[in-house]
């Protein structure tokens, strides 16, 4: 079966003409030498493992630590295409504060029938331990990683919304501090927008959602679970790059509902922590008693007000599979007009007549756990085989409320870099959108992750993914070249 | 400062420095066991062993004291504390813990340096060996120029006070157990041996030429002593690293505002030295003098990890 997939670069046309305003850069692919783009990819590779730019896998060896495969071939965005996903990704995310707010607040969403209690009350993702309580301005997902992809020239569809502690902001940093280094001609062709305001942008978010009785010039901190972590690269970049300290569990002491962190001149008083520990570990006292990460008393302090999560604890209702299906409804509900960026069609299998057609068209749909991430618990039903199918049969039959089902969908694909010369791949695409109370900014630019293996669209890097710069071009800098 | 990373920068100092002592302590046994008019040998190796405080987990292994199981056992071992590998490994998490208070370069070499030995198991030829350590010496000469482009705030300070403790116990193991172990039975004082032994010394500290400068004549046990341990030219001796000590615990004090028992310590051990000349050390008992000086020396980083809340 001959899919034709749309491609970033040449469309529909299968190489041989590029979309309007792409004709640079498909000369720039034609016209560097593989030779010359494999040799810079070999050294931005070498760059990362020196810098240590890497992530742990888990379940292997301790220190396994391995760079994300990078590929030199840019994904680009026109900005037109930037500026309507950029609006929509604005709308989800506002969307999705102010449905937060609603279910631990006055649950008008469920009393309207929009949203069935039984999915947001009975949600593991569902926190009781916040209701009713609301955080500073209000805003439960400061930073969220929407999780794209792109079947067609206007459609981009969003696959999940991270609204827990989204990652890989690092590597849209750092592949283009790589990209600058390696690719300067690129930069001459395109005027780019910028990437690096993110650590400011961050900034600016973390102290505008200050406690209200906090000081004007807030203490900030990261907090991160630990150099063993997978993510553990990226806490420490951050926390350097937005300059704020790194602090682990230890290094912080709750007294008198009082955060402080344990400094060479005495206690300190923390206001705002942006922490990448889950919910379930944050706090002992009132989480997982067995956790070593979490900080006692830190939720005791945020419910007298005296500190700000980032992420707001409860948030990962939102980022839950089910609720995803709800999205369509939820935006249109809040923002009062039709979702801008839509969902991807979803059969929520706790209905009958959704189990019904995803028991029937298993070797068609992907079928995922609404618990899962990173690739895992998932079946991608054309690629597996009669024995994996049945096995998600038996499961679906057994537990239908766990699980979704999509169609298998056409990602787009970018040429990327192989042993064979370049070569269509496919991708998705993650932009950091952050919320402060007053507004939304998306910093134009974000992780594209590529499928390395031909035909494959797994793009998790815990499953063999690479990364791509993602370029964002401004809008005085669109070549149309109607001679070509 | 996080006194976690306070901490964590001091041994990062400590640490970087132990691996190249460890490495310039190797280099120079090798070059010893070669030169030497009659193969000074396993009394070398082991002589090693003790300045390196190895001497009881090496004999743990069971393993017989050849220039090759020690140079392995001194370098990559596992089961050695101190063995360079471990150094950089210790040196390595902890940078990677607190990589946002070192700079880009400093974090760099330490990476590297731990990525050249990280895997290996064996130094192989004396030859392969010297390039080994040759490579790691000049990675911390790169960790420690990277130190000194950093920003005169309390994590170069730290990094820098970790290192100047280092130096000190080095120094002053160094001295103790090649005075008094290092010479044959049946070999003269001021013989050939002896005087190649010295010059084994002076190269680990990589002090050879520093003492044509400051002795225009020949070399003698006494001289290289009070070098050592006195001689405040000399960067790496016992007096100009306890100054150093002092006045880095003085400006913590004032980016700070913190002073305490380890700058007292640290003054008075100072005032001390400064009264002391090596006629009265080697009169005392040097070896008695030494052992004095490593247990302060000990205690004073006690004191450290106490004023700076370490734990």
């Amino acid at each position: 079966m001959a899919k034709r997939y749309f491609d970033e670069i040449w469309g529909h046309s299968r190489g041989r003409k590029p979309r309007p305003g792409f004709e640079s850069i498909a000369r720039w692919i034609r016209e560097t030498p593989k030779k010359e783009l494999a040799r810079r990819q070999d050294s931005a590779e070498a760059a990362f493992r020196q810098l240590g730019i890497t992530f742990n896998v888990y379940g292997e060896e301790e220190e396994a630590e391995r760079i994300i495969p990078f590929d030199i071939v840019p994904r680009i965005f026109t900005a037109d295409e930037w500026a309507s996903l950029s609006e929509g990704l604005e709308q989800r995310v506002t969307a999705l504060n102010m449905f937060l707010e609603d279910v631990y607040g006055d649950r008008k969403i469920i009393a309207d029938g929009v949203v069935p209690d039984d999915l947001v009350l009975c949600n593991p993702g569902f926190t009781p331990l916040v209701n009713g309580h609301r955080p500073p301005h209000g805003i439960y997902a400061h930073i969220c990683g929407i999780d794209m992809v792109r079947t067609g020239p206007d459609e981009f569809l969003v696959l999940e919304d991270n609204a827990r502690t989204p990652s890989g902001v690092s590597y849209m940093l750092e592949n283009r501090e790589a990209m600058l280094r390696l690719c300067p001609e690129l930069f001459e062709t395109f005027e780019v927008e910028p990437v690096d305001r993110y650590p400011d942008a961050l900034r600016e978010m973390m102290q505008a959602v200050a406690p209200e009785a906090a000081p004007g010039d807030p203490c900030c901190v990261l907090l991160t679970p630990g150099h063993f972590n997978s993510a553990f690269y990226e806490h420490s970049f951050l926390a350097d790059n937005v300059g704020i300290e790194l602090v682990e569990a230890a290094d912080l002491v709750v007294d008198d509902d009082i955060v402080w962190m344990r400094t060479i001149e005495g206690r300190r008083r923390v206001d705002v922590i942006y922490r990448r520990i889950d919910d379930e570990f944050l706090d002992p006292l009132v989480f997982r008693p067995d956790s070593m990460l979490g900080v006692p008393g830190l939720m005791a302090a945020y419910f007298a007000g005296n500190v700000t999560l980032i992420n707001a604890p409860g948030g990962g209702i939102s980022d839950d599979k089910a609720i995803y299906s709800y999205m369509p409804e939820i935006v249109k509900y809040y923002a009062g007009e039709e979702a801008k960026l839509p969902n991807v069609e979803t059969w929520r299998c706790r209905e009958p007549d959704a189990l019904q057609y995803t028991l029937d068209n298993l070797a068609e749909l992907v079928v995922k756990k609404v618990d899962g991430s990173g690739g895992y618990g998932m079946l991608v039903g054309p690629t597996s085989t009669g024995e994996e199918i049945e096995e998600f049969r038996a499961a679906l039959k057994a537990n239908p409320d766990g699980y979704i089902a999509q169609p298998t969908l056409a990602l787009s694909t970018v040429p990327t870099l192989t042993d064979k010369g370049t070569k269509s791949r496919h991708v998705d695409f993650r932009p950091f959108v952050l919320s402060d109370g007053n507004k939304v900014t998306t910093v134009p630019g974000g992780l594209t992750r590529v499928a390395l293996r031909e035909g494959s669209l797994v793009v998790n890097s815990s499953q063999g993914g690479g990364t791509k710069d993602s370029l964002v071009l401004r809008p005085d800098s669109e070549q149309p070249e109607s001679q070509a | 400062m996080l006194a976690r990373t306070a901490s964590y920068l001091y041994w990062i100092g400590r640490y970087m420095e132990r691996a190249e002592f460890t490495a310039r302590l190797i280099e120079a046994t090798l070059r010893l066991d070669a030169l030497s008019a009659r193969p000074a040998g396993e009394g070398a190796w082991s002589s090693a062993l003790s300045v390196a405080a190895a001497k009881h987990d090496f004999e743990q292994t069971g393993e017989s004291p050849t220039p090759s199981n020690v140079a392995n056992f001194l370098t990559f071992s596992k089961d050695n504390p101190n063995s360079i590998r471990n150094c950089l490994y210790t040196a390595r998490m902890n940078a990677r813990a607190v990589r946002t208070a070192l700079t880009r370069e400093g974090w760099e070499s330490i990476n590297r340096a731990w990525l050249g030995i990280d895997g290996r198991s064996a130094v192989g030829s004396a030859q392969g060996t010297i390039n080994l350590l040759e490579a790691l010496i000049a990675e911390n000469r790169g960790f420690e120029g990277a130190l000194h482009r950093m920003l005169r705030q309390e994590s170069y300070h730290f990094l820098m006070l970790g290192e100047s403790i280092e130096r000190t116990d080095n120094t002053a193991r160094l001295i103790d157990v090649k005075y008094h172990i290092i010479l044959p039975e049946g070999e003269e004082v001021g013989g050939l041996v002896d005087r190649d032994q010295w010059g084994t010394i002076l190269q680990t500290v990589s002090a050879n030429t520093a003492f044509r400068w400051l002795y225009r004549d020949g070399l003698s046990s006494r001289r290289v002593v009070e070098m050592l341990i006195l001689r405040r030219e000399l960067p790496r001796s016992i007096a100009a690293t306890v100054d150093e000590t002092a006045a880095l615990l003085t400006e913590l004090g004032r980016l700070t505002g913190y002073q305490g028992e380890a700058d007292r310590m640290a003054r008075l051990r100072q005032q001390r030295i400064n009264a002391t000349g090596i006629r009265e050390i080697i009169t005392g008992g040097l070896h008695e003098y030494l052992q004095a000086f490593i247990e302060e020396n000990r205690l004073l980083s006690q004191a450290i990890s106490r004023q700076f809340r370490f734990d």
